[in-house]
Formats: structure tokens, C-alpha cells, sequence
């Protein structure tokens, strides 16, 4: 299943937190060689997930980490902009409408449609919070991903050759692309939709306006 | 005047604000423009100072300080360390005090329905913007669905205003538009399609896009239309006809 949780509600989920942590390390570390900080546990950490980013993570059955991607608003501190703006022509992307999606990160054995669950997921933040675009960091060997999946970024410039290059690009979803996405995701959009009212409370809750009136 | 050039000269009058004082002035123009029951703006500083201006009647203000309900409110409570948007009937009202302290709003005329849009700024700043009115469910749900974007606009340029009146901040460090951004918009003034712009600036139209969203953010203004316009009449873009 999805779930949206910011960092200080990871300790909640501790099995989740502990192996998105670790598959973060097998991916960046291990498998992508970037330089990044792994911790005595093996766990990949940077200064962002500092800032109580949201993280957005699919579950596998047995309850560990299957996948995830991490957001946070290109108004307040971000990597595009403290450390990328070589490749953004000098332009600070921020906006209350545009969101960063970092650490987009897969499990080694995570099941084929994971990629898809959270393209579905980036799609539900965006219909339930008025975000219109995420901008990220990614590179080379992302690119065929992100096209199988059926959600390629609008590359906004790019760095360094090959499997070396490390891209800034843009995400906007069509209703068309979230259809094609949830397909590729196995998922019923209600589904989908649940997940994300379960985390964020759902609007049924009268509660309010019961007070109203016996006021 | 339509409501989208009203709103326009509403963000002009508050981008022009030269104190504090001035963004209470501003709030209560916008709450009369939204005809909603209440708007407020709550800031709290890197360094834990606070400010705030609103329409909320001082004897609530001074009650919610005097009882701290800082610590009880669901919207405080649901929206601090978030950035995300939400409707106060999302937020967790089920503990005791929080019903008596909802009950307690209502009766001070906060009304029964409420909207915040939680900002991260620089350097750990935290603001919340809230608007709330008494309507019913749906048409609540039509209203927030119709003005969210502006709402969310609305929020971070009271935001900006206010860390550009933060003490001991130089003016220039907000506002400023890279070389690429004023390139940006000095085209698009000039009448240039986007395709046209894209095409000189040797970048797709969805590069164009977001350095579009990116000054009209840094502008202060709702559209493409207005940020243009406020690049002009501040100066930073100058287009001749010559």
C-alpha cells in the first residue's frame, strides 16, 4: 500500500523507516556509486531528510519499504536550488505550485509496478494540495525509468556525459498520464484515493457543522 | 472591476506595504473581497519571535492567549512542521478539549468552517495563513475549490512581505529575478508567443513555463499577466518600442 508520512511521524512506522533507510543506501550507495552519507546502521541520510520532508512510500505485503520518493517545497530550503542552479541557468525554481521530489528510490526486489504506485502517489499530492509541477534531481539510468513507467520529466538542463549525467527535469501530470499511470500500477484510483485521505484525514467528518447548529 | 483585477490591485497594495501595520490593513480588505467570516496571518520567526494580523475579534485573540490554546487548536497542531494545504474538518478535532475549544471558536464567530495553507520559509521561519466562515459543507467545498490556487498565492506574498520586513534583511535579497527570468519576461512583454520565447531563449516551453511560475512567485502576482506588469512598474524589465 501508499503511505504519506513526514519525517517526525516515521518513528510510527519503524519497520518502513529503518528499511527505506537501507534500500536508500543500496541504491544511492551501492548501486548508483553517488556520493552520499551512509551512517554506522548502513542507512542513507542527507540534510534534507533533516527538514521533515514528506516522504511518500510503498509498502510491500511484508511490511517493509518497496519504494519511495521524497518531497519537499521549493519555497523553503532545497537541492535544486542550494545545489543545482548550475543547471537551471541560474534560476531559484520556487513556488508554492512547484515541489521538489527527491530520493526517488526502488527496492531491489520491489515488484515491477512500485515506480508506477508512486508516479500514482506524486499524482494524488498534486489533485489534493493545488501543486501543479515537481522539479528533481536525477541521472542518467533514471531517464529509462521514468519512460517505462510512462512519466518522463521535461528536462530543464543537464550535466556531464553518459550514465554520468545528472539532470534537472520537470514533472506534469495530465489526467490522461495519472490513467495511464494507475494502469501501470495495477491500482484502482479509488484505491489510490483512499491511501491518500487516510493519511491526510478525510472529508467526511461533519463534526463541524453538528457543532454549529447545538451552538 | 473583475474579480481577478481586484485581487490583482489587492496583492499590489500589500507588495507595496511598507510596515507591519500595513499587512493588517491589507488582511482585512482581502477578507471583505473573499466575503468570508475571518482571514489571519501567523508567523513565527527562526529565532521563535511571532507576529500576526487577522480579523479575529481581540476578546477571542486575548481568550486563545490568555487559555494557550496554541496548544489545544487542531490547525496549529495539524499544520505545524507541514507544508501541505488542508480544510479544518481534516484536521483531528476528537480529544475533549479540542471539541470544547472548537465549540468556544464557534461561539466567537471563527464559524464552523475553516481552510489553512501551512509555509516553510528560509532558514526554519513558519507561517500559517488561515481563512474560515459559517457555511455548510458544500458550500464550503465550492469555495475553497474555486479560489485554493489564489488562496495558496495569497498566503506566501503575505509570507514574502512579511521576511522582506523581517529586521536587519536587506530588501535586495528577495524579489530579485535572475538574467534568464527577466530574458523571460522582458519577451513575453514584448508580445512574444511562448513558443517564440522558448525558440530565442533556445529552451522548451516547459523550461519557460517554470521560470515563468518562478518570477510570477518572486513578483508577487497571480498570473502571467500581472507578474508582467510588475516586472514593468517596478523597473526590472524595460521594454522599449523602438
Amino acid at each position: 500500500m501508499l503511505h504519506y508520512i513526514y519525517a517526525d511521524q516515521l518513528d510510527n512506522f519503524p519497520k518502513l523507516k529503518r528499511t527505506m533507510f537501507l534500500d536508500r543506501s543500496d541504491q544511492f550507495k551501492t548501486r548508483l556509486n553517488w556520493d552520499v552519507n551512509v551512517d554506522e546502521n548502513g542507512e542513507e541520510r542527507d540534510e534534507y531528510d533533516a527538514l521533515n520532508p514528506l516522504y511518500v512510500i510503498w509498502e510491500k505485503p511484508d511490511g517493509s519499504h518497496g519504494g519511495s520518493m521524497r518531497l519537499l517545497p521549493t519555497t523553503g530550503p532545497c537541492m535544486v536550488n542550494d545545489h543545482f542552479l548550475n543547471l537551471t541557468d541560474g534560476v531559484r525554481i520556487e513556488s508554492p505550485l512547484i515541489w521538489e521530489c527527491t530520493r526517488f528510490c526502488l527496492a531491489r526486489d520491489a515488484e515491477p509496478r512500485t515506480a508506477a504506485a508512486l508516479m500514482l502517489a506524486g499524482g494524488e499530492v498534486m489533485t489534493g494540495f493545488g501543486v501543479e509541477h515537481y522539479v528533481g534531481v536525477f541521472d542518467a539510468r533514471m531517464v529509462r525509468i521514468y519512460r517505462l513507467i510512462g512519466s518522463s520529466p521535461e528536462v530543464l538542463g543537464s550535466e556531464g556525459k553518459g550514465r554520468e549525467q545528472i539532470s534537472v527535469g520537470l514533472w506534469s501530470f495530465t489526467e490522461e498520464a495519472r490513467a495511464k499511470v494507475a494502469e501501470r500500477a495495477g491500482l484502482d484510483p479509488a484505491q489510490s484515493r483512499a491511501w491518500f485521505e487516510a493519511a491526510f484525514g478525510s472529508d467526511a467528518g461533519a463534526a463541524l457543522v453538528e457543532f454549529a447548529q447545538s451552538a | 472591476m473583475g474579480m481577478t483585477q481586484k485581487r490583482e490591485t489587492l496583492l499590489e497594495e500589500l507588495e507595496s506595504a511598507q510596515g507591519l501595520e500595513a499587512l493588517q490593513g491589507a488582511i482585512e480588505e482581502l477578507r471583505e473581497h473573499f466575503s468570508v467570516d475571518h482571514m489571519v496571518y501567523h508567523w513565527v520567526s527562526s529565532s521563535g519571535e511571532q507576529y500576526g494580523c487577522g480579523t479575529y475579534s481581540p476578546i477571542w485573540v486575548q481568550r486563545y492567549l490568555d487559555r494557550n490554546y496554541i496548544r489545544v487548536d487542531p490547525v496549529i497542531i495539524g499544520c505545524y512542521q507541514r507544508f501541505h494545504p488542508v480544510d479544518w474538518k481534516r484536521l483531528d478535532w476528537s480529544s475533549k478539549a479540542a471539541r470544547e475549544f472548537q465549540k468556544e471558536a464557534i461561539d466567537h464567530g471563527i464559524g464552523n468552517q475553516g481552510f489553512s495553507i501551512p509555509i516553510r520559509g528560509p532558514n526554519g521561519q513558519f507561517a500559517l495563513f488561515s481563512v474560515s466562515h459559517h457555511c455548510d459543507d458544500d458550500t464550503w467545498a465550492t469555495f475553497t475549490d474555486a479560489n485554493r490556487r489564489d488562496l495558496i498565492l495569497i498566503a506566501h506574498e503575505f509570507n514574502q512581505k512579511a521576511l522582506e520586513l523581517e529586521p536587519g534583511r536587506t530588501p535586495d535579497q528577495q524579489r530579485a529575478l535572475s538574467p534568464r527570468e527577466v530574458d523571460a519576461m522582458t519577451l513575453i512583454a514584448m508580445g512574444y508567443s511562448r513558443a517564440q520565447v522558448a525558440e530565442t531563449l533556445s529552451i522548451s516551453e516547459h523550461t519557460l513555463r517554470v521560470y515563468i511560475e518562478s518570477a510570477r512567485f518572486k513578483l508577487g502576482a497571480l498570473n502571467t499577466t500581472h507578474a508582467v506588469a510588475q516586472a514593468m512598474s517596478r523597473g526590472l524589465i524595460v521594454v522599449s518600442n523602438g
